[in-house]
């Protein structure tokens, strides 16, 4: 084995690039989160330096981590109002444009997040890049490093408006001629804000804003601290049959 | 009298028998040539990664069938260990036992409808009807352990929905089965599902022989493919391919023996690597891929007719207790109610699985924020980025060996669109 092997990727990618990267080791995937102004230099390094050789681009995504960690079921007025009705605004399923999520914790919503592998050393990598504006998310494209993130950047576009600055072709892919909005963002309705018929006076089809479909939640989004995996053991435990 | 021809552009599809489905390709063509080709996806974009956002994650399961139509579990285990490695919990032996077996299963009826379609394609119909003939009897395998043909939705993080059947149905006397007839039909549906199984696995490799004997030798089929869309190994890295498309260029990387899962590290099989990284080298890698995933079948029926065993955790926060269960204990009751109508919660991180889905990596990468749903989910396809290379592969080919090319991407629009 080579010495590339002895030491362990998050090791080498400290001792590589120092503080240019954040490096977390977790489940044995070790994930580096590095500003976009650093990405290019970096990705190219990884490409070629023969400690690395991260050859191949597998994926990349876009993420929006608006209203990430927040419940949509407000529980401590629920018990009167019953079940379903305890959903509240600020959700993915229902909203007025009005009480969209917002998330004040977070100061950047938009990351792209690349994986990488490296046939040479069979190895993973996941690199994330925070946008900094919101307003405008914008990250430096890799499509001259490994030519095969073409579409996957223009399907981040599409669907998130991250906009990859310098790709040769960043066109939408995945939705609709003329679409207007990003529709995988946060704050994009999931039933969509146009939906087309056909009109038998004008004799095409034509755009209206969405009418046939009611948008609903049938599970709420939660986030409970006690539906943790251990407490299924002591909950069994305690089962009265076996008291 | 001379006459100057330009360029000219030709709309191909998407409705077009050659397109697998919905592509739009809009080809620049000098003559018969391809100098651009430019293709249009999205025609079957359902947004699968957003409907998953609003949903538990149990019932994101059946989505994942709906990607890649074609090879319905692998789909489905890459979503389902994505969301095991997350809670941390690992599915018993038996179950792993399982996919392993389905995942090949899966494997051979993808390559038995790319085999018949891509022959069609190209000019040969009598492949065609021969894979669908073994395609049938797998599907009766889909069928007997999930109750749907194609969209199973069998495997559930932290094992499989439930253990394998102890019978196959059987085919019933009509005026076109009987007498001799129906007994040949029904000969190897006497036993269990296992038998069934082991019954296949004796007879497919015989069944490869004969597309074999249509295909591999042919005269026609071999100037359609040999040579055609070569595609260096490096070319192949830099595109982001995987699976097929990458040992047909003499990588021989596979995930299933690179970075195990399941149960293929106790497998004994090889992988099949092509040398010129043509047309024809895929097909013959594919077709050893059948006999290969045919003997991992094999291994597993063996194994699992030997050790019976629990097929799902003993975990009531993911799994359902039991219904005879429910009817004695309040405790599994209550664990019940909750798992069906709110599900469980998923430990806040991030997490990227993937799995060696017949078409090379499918991958996904989940996010979750510790609540019932996922935050964000992405589906990596192999399509997709075979497809995205499509233009840098074509350019310069006739527009007869941009079918060839099509065929030999694979393609299945439910993945590339997602």
């Amino acid at each position: 084995m080579t010495d590339t092997q002895k030491t362990s990727l998050a090791e080498r990618l400290a001792a590589r690039f120092g503080d240019t990267l954040k490096i977390s080791v977790v489940r044995n995937e070790t994930t580096a989160e590095l500003a976009a102004a650093d990405l290019l230099a970096v990705a190219t390094a990884l490409r070629d330096e023969p400690g690395f050789r991260f050859g191949e681009l597998v994926d990349l995504c876009g993420v929006d981590y608006l209203g990430y960690g927040q419940n949509e079921w407000d529980t401590s007025d629920v018990s009167w109002t019953g079940f379903s009705r305890g959903v509240e605004g600020e959700a993915v399923g229902r909203f007025d444009w009005a009480d969209r999520p917002r998330d004040v914790n977070r100061p950047r919503r938009f990351a792209s997040v690349m994986h990488l592998l490296s046939i040479e050393h069979n190895q993973r990598l996941r690199l994330r890049v925070f946008c900094e504006d919101d307003s405008l998310p914008l990250v430096p494209s890799v499509c001259g490093i490994w030519p095969g993130v073409n579409w996957f950047e223009r399907e981040s576009f599409d669907l998130y408006g991250i906009i990859y600055d310098g790709h040769p072709d960043l066109r939408r892919i995945l939705t609709d001629y003329g679409f207007v909005g990003h529709p995988f963002r946060k704050d994009f309705p999931l039933i969509g804000n146009v939906e087309v018929r056909y009109d038998p006076e004008q004799q095409r089809v034509v755009y209206e804003p969405v009418t046939s479909v009611v948008p609903r939640v049938l599970v709420p989004r939660v986030i409970r601290d006690d539906a943790d995996l251990m407490q299924a053991k002591a909950e069994a435990a305690d089962d009265w049959r076996r008291n | 009298m001379a006459q100057e021809i330009r360029n000219y552009t030709m709309n191909f599809g998407p409705q077009h028998p050659a397109a697998h489905g919905v592509l739009r390709l809009v080809l620049e063509m000098d003559g018969e040539t391809i100098v651009r080709a430019d293709p249009h996806i999205g025609l079957l974009h359902r947004g699968t990664e957003k409907l998953a956002e609003s949903k538990p994650f149990n019932q994101s399961i059946g989505y994942m069938d709906r990607l890649d139509y074609v090879s319905m579990m692998c789909n489905e285990h890459a979503y389902v260990r994505a969301i095991e490695n997350l809670l941390g919990i690992a599915a018993p032996e038996r179950a792993q036992y399982i996919r392993t077996m389905f995942d090949e299963i899966t494997r051979i009826l993808n390559h038995l409808m790319w085999v018949g379609s891509n022959a069609l394609d190209l000019g040969a119909m009598a492949v065609f009807l021969y894979a669908f003939r073994e395609r049938e009897e797998l599907m009766d395998v889909y069928e007997a352990v999930s109750g749907a043909r194609m969209h199973a939705t069998y495997y559930r993080p932290g094992g499989v929905y439930r253990d394998l059947p102890d019978h196959m149905s059987q085919y019933r006397e009509s005026p076109w089965h009987k007498g001799k007839d129906l007994k040949r039909l029904n000969s190897w549906r006497e036993g269990s599902m296992l038998d069934y199984l082991d019954a296949f696995t004796d007879d497919f490799p015989k069944k490869v022989d004969e597309y074999e004997e249509l295909l591999t030798g042919n005269r026609i089929w071999k100037q359609r493919t040999v040579g055609i869309g070569v595609i260096s190994p490096e070319q192949a890295q830099a595109w982001g391919m995987t699976g097929a498309m990458l040992r047909g260029s003499g990588v021989a990387w596979d995930l299933r023996k690179k970075q195990p899962y399941a149960k293929y590290a106790e497998m004994d099989f090889d992988i099949p690597v092509g040398v010129n990284g043509d047309c024809y080298d895929r097909y013959l890698v594919r077709v050893e891929e059948m006999r290969q995933a045919n003997r991992i079948i094999k291994q597993c029926v063996k194994w699992l007719k030997a050790n019976p065993g629990p097929v799902m955790v003993e975990n009531y926060k993911v799994a359902p207790p039991k219904r005879a269960e429910m009817k004695e204990s309040m405790e599994a009751l209550i664990h019940h109610f909750k798992l069906f109508t709110e599900g469980y919660g998923v430990p806040a991180g991030e997490t990227y699985a993937a799995v060696e889905a017949p078409k090379g990596e499918f991958g996904c990468y989940l996010v979750s924020d510790g609540a019932n749903k996922p935050f964000r989910v992405h589906l990596r396809a192999p399509g997709f980025a075979h497809l995205s290379s499509i233009d840098a592969i074509v350019r310069g080919h006739l527009l007869a060996d941009v079918v060839a090319m099509i065929g030999t991407y694979d393609l299945v629009f439910g993945e590339v669109d997602r």
